[in-house]
């Protein structure tokens, strides 16, 4: 088997980004200072670019590179929208990286070839394949993690990313070689082939499916496997923890998705019950926990666990029947997840306080009385996180919940609405410090949110993406649908 | 002859990763590594595998290895004044590592009743390393390429986060270009 010509067109979003990583990589060291702007535009078109490519790849699913990668409708979803978040990630780290002092020109580089690393994860139709479009993805991480090299909490950040990373990848692998030693092939059409032949008795099958979701448990960051999460999104800058909670996570599902349901349908029954526990503990530790806390990237993280444990209602739901519309419903939370949570890290990312960022809760308050643009876009977004009407967040705990009870999961959803309950204290918190509360001091040193044509440009998008789609969802139902029939 | 070459390699393997924790020298712990890894090396060539067995050497004992040596030379632990008994930890890893070994040999647990001809593996008579080469330039070449973006970024990735002052010297060069306007 070999690869032809025209399986490298159908690559071409892939190595035009590559493309993109490189130029940005090699021209950082020789472009003068005042011309770095120009790689911030490059990665942005390049971007653009591909969005078009890839919204043209919308069809029939294609196998290429001898049955590696699949182009489909399911994985143009992901990279869409992954796209979409890159490139916000871009032009609000182009504010904040000048904000931070932080000038390095490969920051653009590790964001492209982190996508790239997501791109091949959710389009990858073999194993080992993605595994190594995650760790690209991780690798490029751990490296954005530790890039404010002065201070001690990104450096932690980094390490602790990195040697806890490096231990869920080697889970993974663990459970990739079983799984190709009961099944003789690490390609997922093979192995749910292997699996219908030759049945469920085989413990082996079980033991590495346990394995690959405690893999990818770690990338998804769900109970018990969230410890790194809440250090390493608080230590690393905010815009790289704006990119992981948002961009990292919807890729983990994506390739987690694809794995589970393509190439390990056959043990529904067994990894269902797996993900309703993690699924229970991710909803209860992640809210629990997100209402004592005072700094709002930590309170973030604890939220973003929570929502991948929204997330698992989904899959679980869709182990238990025909799985189509319950997985659009996931693909579905996860998109609007990615508007409500960026446009949020997107406001504490540029909350100053005397030339730091102003992370702790307190540090907002009054924020209404100075920017009161601001604080009205905070408080869109904490009440979409809050799964509040009319806003995404809502819609996409609906068609969540919905999914659970036509799964006869109605008791799961019961709880998940009364966690939801609780999360609104969390996040109206937020609100009432910015609203009802007086500012103490008015002195030189109180918090100011550092306002840029690009930061205008990403609120725009992500308060967009969250009142649009809470009002009218159907778009983006429809294209859900979509792609989720390509997986079989 | 076969058996007698597996026995030598497995004893000398078995020997020297004892050795590898009972030496108290840092140092002739990771020799004694070394001797280990030529000889898991050994192993692989009599079961055919010999571009296994070579990277065996390239990568685990000449790469790894020197590495651990730099370490354990630059941070000059010589002595056994750090170390402190952890037979509880010990215990608390291998007695359920050996449970599942015993479970795995004693039958109803899959592998040990896995026939080997079950899975397809067919010996090549001819040079592995060939057959390993065209199957990762063909079949496996996508994934191949993104192996070597890995490389790239954990290349870039520790330049950038060892390099020293950087921001003293873009400082500067912000300072210089705000000076020429």
């Amino acid at each position: 088997m070999n690869f032809s010509v025209g399986d490298l067109f159908l690559i071409l979003p892939e190595l035009l980004v590559i493309t993109a990583a490189c130029v940005v990589l090699a021209l950082d060291p020789v472009l003068h200072q005042s011309r770095k702007d120009g790689l911030v535009w490059l990665s942005l078109g390049t971007l653009a670019v591909c969005m078009g490519l890839t919204s043209s790849q919308i069809g029939v699913p294609t196998m290429i590179f001898s049955g590696l990668v699949v182009i489909d409708a399911y994985g143009a979803f992901w990279k869409l929208l992954l796209y979409f978040v890159t490139g916000l990630t871009i032009l609000l780290s182009y504010s904040y990286l000048k904000e931070e002092r932080l000038y390095f020109g490969e920051y653009y580089g590790f964001i492209l070839l982190a996508l790239c690393g997501m791109m091949v994860m959710v389009s990858a139709a073999d194993l080992l394949t993605m595994y190594l479009g995650t760790e690209l993805m991780s690798l490029s991480l751990y490296v954005m993690a530790g890039l404010k090299r002065t201070e001690p909490r990104s450096l932690e950040a980094s390490a602790k990313y990195f040697v806890l990373g490096a231990f869920s990848s080697g889970i993974l692998l663990y459970g990739i070689s079983l799984l190709y030693g009961a099944t003789g092939s690490t390609r997922l059409p093979q192995i749910a082939m292997a699996i219908a032949s030759q049945g469920l008795s085989d413990p082996l099958l079980l033991f590495s499916t346990i394995l690959l979701a405690v893999g990818f448990g770690f990338k998804l960051a769900v109970v018990p496997f969230h410890m790194w999460t809440p250090d390493v999104y608080q230590g690393a800058p905010t815009s790289v923890t704006a990119f992981m909670a948002v961009a990292s996570k919807a890729a983990s599902f994506g390739a987690f998705l694809r794995v589970f349901v393509e190439g390990l349908g056959g043990l529904k029954a067994n990894w269902s019950a797996t993900f309703l526990l993690l699924c229970i503990a991710t909803l209860l530790i992640g809210n629990i926990v997100a209402l004592v806390q005072t700094n709002v990237k930590r309170m973030l993280a604890y939220s973003s666990i929570a929502h991948a444990g929204y997330a698992l209602i989904g899959v679980v739901a869709a182990g238990r029947i025909e799985h189509s519309s319950s997985i659009a419903s996931v693909l579905l939370y996860l998109a609007l997840y990615a508007f409500m949570t960026f446009g949020a890290f997107a406001i504490v990312a540029m909350l100053r306080k005397g030339g730091i960022e102003g992370e702790e809760i307190e540090d907002f308050t009054g924020l209404s009385k100075r920017h009161p643009m601001a604080a009205l876009l905070m408080l869109i977004f904490m009440v979409s996180l809050a799964g509040l009407p009319p806003t995404a967040g809502f819609i996409g705990k609906l068609y969540i919940f919905r999914s659970a009870v036509e799964a006869g999961l109605t008791w799961l959803a019961a709880l998940a609405l009364i966690f939801a309950a609780i999360s609104a204290y969390y996040y109206l918190r937020v609100v009432m410090v910015m609203y009802m509360r007086e500012p103490t001091d008015h002195s030189e040193t109180s918090p100011r949110l550092v306002m840029s044509p690009t930061l205008s440009i990403v609120l725009a998008c992500a308060v967009a993406g969250v009142v649009v789609f809470g009002v009218y969802p159907n778009p983006l139902v429809n294209f859900t649908m979509q792609a989720v029939l390509t997986l079989k | 002859m076969a058996h007698l070459f597996f026995g030598y390699f497995a004893g000398m393997i078995a020997i020297t990763s004892v050795l590898v924790v009972a030496l108290r020298n840092p140092v002739y712990s990771a020799l004694s590594l070394l001797v280990m890894f030529f000889h898991v090396a050994g192993l692989y060539v009599t079961l055919h595998a010999e571009f296994l067995a070579a990277v065996q050497v390239i990568v685990y004992a000449g790469a790894i290895l020197v590495l651990y040596l730099f370490v354990v030379m630059l941070l000059n632990v010589k002595r056994d004044d750090r170390y402190h008994s952890q037979w509880r930890i010990a215990a608390f890893i291998c007695i359920p590592l050996s449970i599942e070994f015993l479970v795995l040999l004693s039958g109803d647990f899959g592998a040990a009743h896995r026939e080997p001809a079950s899975l397809p593996v067919e010996p090549l008579a001819s040079d592995n390393t060939l057959a390993i080469g065209q199957t990762l330039f063909s079949t496996y070449l996508f994934p191949f390429e993104v192996a070597s973006l890995i490389l790239l970024v954990a290349m870039v990735g520790a330049i950038v986060l060892a390099k020293r002052d950087i921001s003293e010297n873009e400082a500067k060069n912000m300072n210089r270009v705000s000076g020429a306007q």
